[in-house]
């Protein structure tokens, strides 16, 4: 078995791996970082999404292999000596998030989105760009405003 | 309260935190030492016998620890799933339940029927393995429509020739028939009421652990009930005495109904585990067995008819509904298209004569069971797009219709079993016409028809009935266990609280609003108060959550052992105080003395009662911990008035929710934030039904064609809009805190108004559910044509 390392949240990271292991069960089951979930296996829930590089990715469809030397960022690596990141901020304050499954994957693709259009986001363009991500409990309205709000102070 | 945690406060949530910052623990988050991994052969057939099973290659697979069939279930005794609420046909007859073992026994009746069990060391070697069980299928004839269902050529269970489970009524037929002799005016639909399929996001979960030296189980599970789980798994699988298994629901990703149900596939884990040497047996679904083999939702054929006099008042109302149950009968989906359904019949309305009938049948496809509103949404879909149907047919106004129908005198006795206790409709009509500018719509349907668009609103007026209640009464109509609650609340020593809770929140937010509740009678601070709950092992029992039950009998639980707390901690001060009990006073987590200026705060009471110095012993037990059972009187009734504004694309024939107004009726509120966002879920989720979700099965092969999310469309952000919401309060008057329920009632509330809204916007009687940009605009062409 191959062996890969990364950065995750920070720390290196390494591990031998299969040529089938995906990202999500590298992260899930290999470092026991179990905030990253997986909803759907099929790329269309987003509850798995991770920074790599800076950039939002879908871990239930990526191979792990495929990203040796990257530096990752989950939602466990958000918070900075103990205060929650702006968005996981937004996410509380305005209600955000009911049974939180979906949530780390939401917040993730929240900041992604900040990173890529700046922080003053319409509620058009909040919706249309968390096409990647579905939410079963909060009909997305809190969700809507979380961004909003925790883009203004990221 | 505004600014602080008591009652009616907007409390941010406490458990926010933790899943914030991906510290939740969900089952498939849990790991145990030298666990193996469950993976199911499933039936690729919608019907068919199993011939032979062959698992002689599939055995030796590397790491395979164990395969298993229902043969081998069968062999150790243990007992097939259940459907717990016993329904009697209009004859007499009981329903026709047909056997639904825990792993398939000589025959297959849908696609992914769970027909073998292989574990091994990883996940995917499991599943390598399964894929090499060769079953050997007789493929039979299969039926997969509830419409076709009735006398099929494909008999899916023996004991139901005809594939019908029973044929029940309810309400008066002579009268109903009576008043439609009477009738100036008969308004007749056919209606379907799409399949769903729930789609929490959290997939289905177990970890099964038989601990070989205390022979004893342990089963991890995504509940909403695990105390029901364990009494089914118990009591009716005959797994292990409850004593010997402990069921954990630790956080679960939403429920929506789908996780009460007691599921072959967990109880397999557990049962698994002893025969694999006591290793942990873990199991986490695939979306798509989530699909496959999740109970699925709604799934109603329905014809009504409404007798309207010559004033406008509605005389009767008959309705005919076959109901689809599946390929079998899940936990309690023989209540859903019954007693949660044609209760319900008579809406916000004052209608005198009400019969229902209701076939409720098998096909070759998943269980149907509870699904968000289970029942309700059917019925409100029935009256709201009746209703909405006569009044265009009488050329009336939709809302001054309802209004002059609305129920305005409490309590109300409706011919179909539903006794109303409190409500003021018009008032939520009054608000909801204010509130989405109802007024303005003429000109916004303008604009839009000069865009070659076209705009339409539609009402709902609901009503649901949750905190199914008393037991004594849901016995009587063929329940299989009471609907109370129980709770305990044990005050440390040091004055912080622990509330040991039967409810179970998977994303309803109970560690704050149940916390909130204790703060207020209390005085304790709210980050000094933790619910305990989903742990066989820590709270005693409990009937958990679902049906928008948590709030009006769990919290009343709680409320009822605060009293009792209360009551001693007054003895405990009144002693240490050395003063009547008659005297001692409790405001704001102070105890004090009428007329004197000694006072003791909750928690040096709370100390006392440990040390136990202060008081005589064999007068007052040491201690400070009290329990409740709370079984209400009658269940409560939410209601209220929901409008939706549409436009259609002339084009595309997309639908977009322009504009969405719910006014609710919840009663009392605990925190309006978390209702609010129950609210919007709801909403989003009936939209969705409305307008895209539907789940769809192949007639000619009977394969799930909607069977991942590729598929299966689930509403995203962008599918609805921000909404606009008002409440209305009329306490309830069966439970001390005043409340209701407001889990379900934005799913039950909006599919009629939005259908509504479309069938307005187009000036056409009916459009099916889901009303895609395909169906819509081949309802378009057909206009155009009409037009030429």
């Amino acid at each position: 078995m191959p062996a890969i390392s990364m950065k995750v949240n920070g720390e290196a990271v390494c591990g031998d791996v299969e040529g089938r292991t995906l990202m999500v069960e590298f992260i899930r089951e290999k470092l026991g970082l179990t905030g990253t979930h997986v909803g759907c296996d099929t790329s269309q829930c987003g509850a798995c999404v991770v920074l790599v590089n800076g950039k939002a990715v879908k871990a239930c469809t990526a191979l792990a292999i495929a990203h040796d030397g990257a530096e990752v960022t989950t939602v466990e690596g958000l918070a900075k000596d103990g205060k929650m990141h702006p968005m996981q901020e937004a996410f509380r304050d305005n209600h955000g998030l009911q049974c939180g499954f979906c949530t780390p994957g939401m917040v993730i693709a929240s900041i992604d989105m900040v990173n890529r259009l700046g922080k003053d986001l319409s509620e058009d363009t909040i919706r249309h760009e968390l096409e990647g991500n579905i939410c079963r409990c909060t009909g997305y309205h809190n969700i809507v405003a979380a961004v909003k709000a925790g883009a203004a102070n990221m | 309260m505004d600014n602080g945690t008591g009652i009616g406060a907007r409390v941010k949530r406490k458990e926010d935190h933790r899943f914030l910052t991906g510290k939740g623990n969900y089952t498939d988050d849990i790991n145990l030492p030298k666990q193996t991994y469950a993976y199911f052969v499933r039936s690729p057939h919608a019907h068919a016998t199993i011939n032979k099973i062959d698992t002689s290659k599939a055995k030796k697979m590397p790491g395979v620890v164990g395969i298993f069939t229902g043969d081998d279930v069968a062999a150790t005794k243990l007992g097939g799933l259940i459907c717990g609420w016993m329904i009697h046909s209009k004859d007499g007859s009981p329903m026709k339940a047909g056997p639904h073992p825990i792993l398939a026994l000589g025959k297959v009746r849908y696609v992914g029927d769970h027909v073998a069990v292989v574990i091994a060391e990883t996940r995917d070697l499991a599943k390598a393995a399964a894929a090499a069980v060769d079953v050997d299928y007789g493929v039979l004839p299969h039926v997969v429509d509830v419409a076709d269902a009735m006398g099929h050529k494909a008999q899916i269970h023996e004991v139901a020739p005809d594939n019908r489970v029973f044929n029940w009524s309810i309400g008066d037929e002579a009268a109903t028939d009576a008043a439609f002799k009477k009738a100036a005016h008969i308004t007749k639909i056919d209606l379907v009421n799409n399949r769903l399929i729930p789609n929490a996001m959290e997939p289905r979960a177990a970890i099964g652990y038989y601990d070989t030296g205390a022979e004893h189980y342990t089963l991890y599970t995504t509940s909403q009930n695990p105390h029901v789980a364990r009494l089914v798994i118990s009591a009716f699988h005959g797994l292990a005495p409850e004593h010997k298994l402990r069921v954990i629901a630790p956080d679960v990703g939403g429920g929506f109904g789908s996780k009460i149900f007691i599921y072959a596939e967990e109880v397999v884990c557990a049962w698994a585990s002893k025969f694999v040497g006591g290793r942990p047996v873990k199991w986490t679904a695939e979306r798509t067995e989530s699909f496959l083999a999740d109970a699925h939702g709604r799934d109603h054929v329905t014809h009504a008819e409404m007798a309207t006099d010559a004033s406008g008042k509605i005389i009767g109302f008959k309705v005919h509904t076959k109901a689809a149950m599946g390929a079998y009968l899940s936990t309690f989906s023989s209540c859903v298209p019954t007693y949660l359904y044609a209760t319900l019949l008579s809406g916000q309305y004052n209608i005198p004569a009400i019969y229902a009938e209701v076939d409720a049948l098998y096909t070759n496809t998943a269980p149907v069971d509870a699904y968000r509103g289970a029942g309700r949404p059917e019925a409100t879909y029935v009256v709201e797009r009746i209703v909405e149907t006569a009044a265009r047919e009488l050329k009336m106004n939709p809302a001054e219709f309802r209004r002059k129908n609305f129920i305005t005198q409490f309590p109300h006795q409706t011919p179909v079993i539903m006794c109303y206790d409190a409500g003021d409709y018009a008032a939520a009509l009054d608000k909801a016409l204010e509130i989405a500018d109802v007024k303005g719509f003429p000109a916004r349907k303008k604009a839009s028809a000069a865009k070659g668009n076209f705009r339409g609103l539609g009402y709902s007026a609901y009503i649901e009935a949750c905190g199914i209640a008393p037991s004594a009464a849901v016995g009587s109509l063929g329940a299989g266990v009471g609907l109370w609650e129980s709770a305990e609340v044990r005050v440390n020593p040091v004055g912080t609280v622990e509330i040991l809770t039967g409810s179970h929140s998977h994303g309803q937010g109970h560690e704050t609003t149940f916390a909130q509740l204790v703060s207020d009678r209390l005085g304790v601070d709210i980050n000094n108060v933790a619910i305990v709950h989903g742990d066989t092992d820590k709270v005693q029992f409990g009937m958990g959550t679902y049906g928008s039950r948590s709030g009006a009998v769990g919290m009343t639980a709680i409320s009822k052992a605060l009293d009792k707390v209360e009551a001693k901690a007054k003895r405990i001060a009144a002693a240490v105080m050395e003063s009547s009990v008659d005297d001692i006073e409790f405001k704001n987590g102070t105890f004090t003395v009428k007329g004197t200026d000694k006072k003791m705060a909750f928690g040096e009471v709370a100390l006392s009662a440990y040390v136990a110095h202060k008081f005589n012993s064999a007068e007052i037990e040491p201690g400070l911990k009290e329990s409740a059972f709370h079984d209400p009187s009658n269940f409560v009734f939410p209601a209220g008035v929901h409008i939706a504004e549409i436009e259609i694309d002339g084009e595309t024939g997309v639908t977009t929710v322009a504009n969405y107004t719910a006014v609710d009726d919840f009663g009392n509120v605990i925190n309006p934030m978390i209702v609010e966002g129950q609210v919007h879920g709801g909403i989003t989720q009936g939209i969705g039904q409305a307008l895209i979700e539907g789940c769809v099965y192949d007639k000619e092969s009977g394969q799930l064609v909607t069977g991942s999310y590729m598929d299966y469309q689930m509403p995203r952000a962008a599918d609805v809009p921000s909404y606009k919401l008002g409440f209305t309060c009329t306490p309830c008057p069966s439970n001390p805190l005043g409340m209701k329920g407001c889990g379900e009632a934005g799913a039950i509330g909006s599919p009629p108004a939005i259908m509504n809204a479309v069938t307005d916007a187009l000036g056409v009687k009916d459009v099916p559910m889901p009303a895609t940009p395909h169906v819509v605009w081949q309802q378009l062409q057909h206009l155009k044509k009409a037009a030429e």
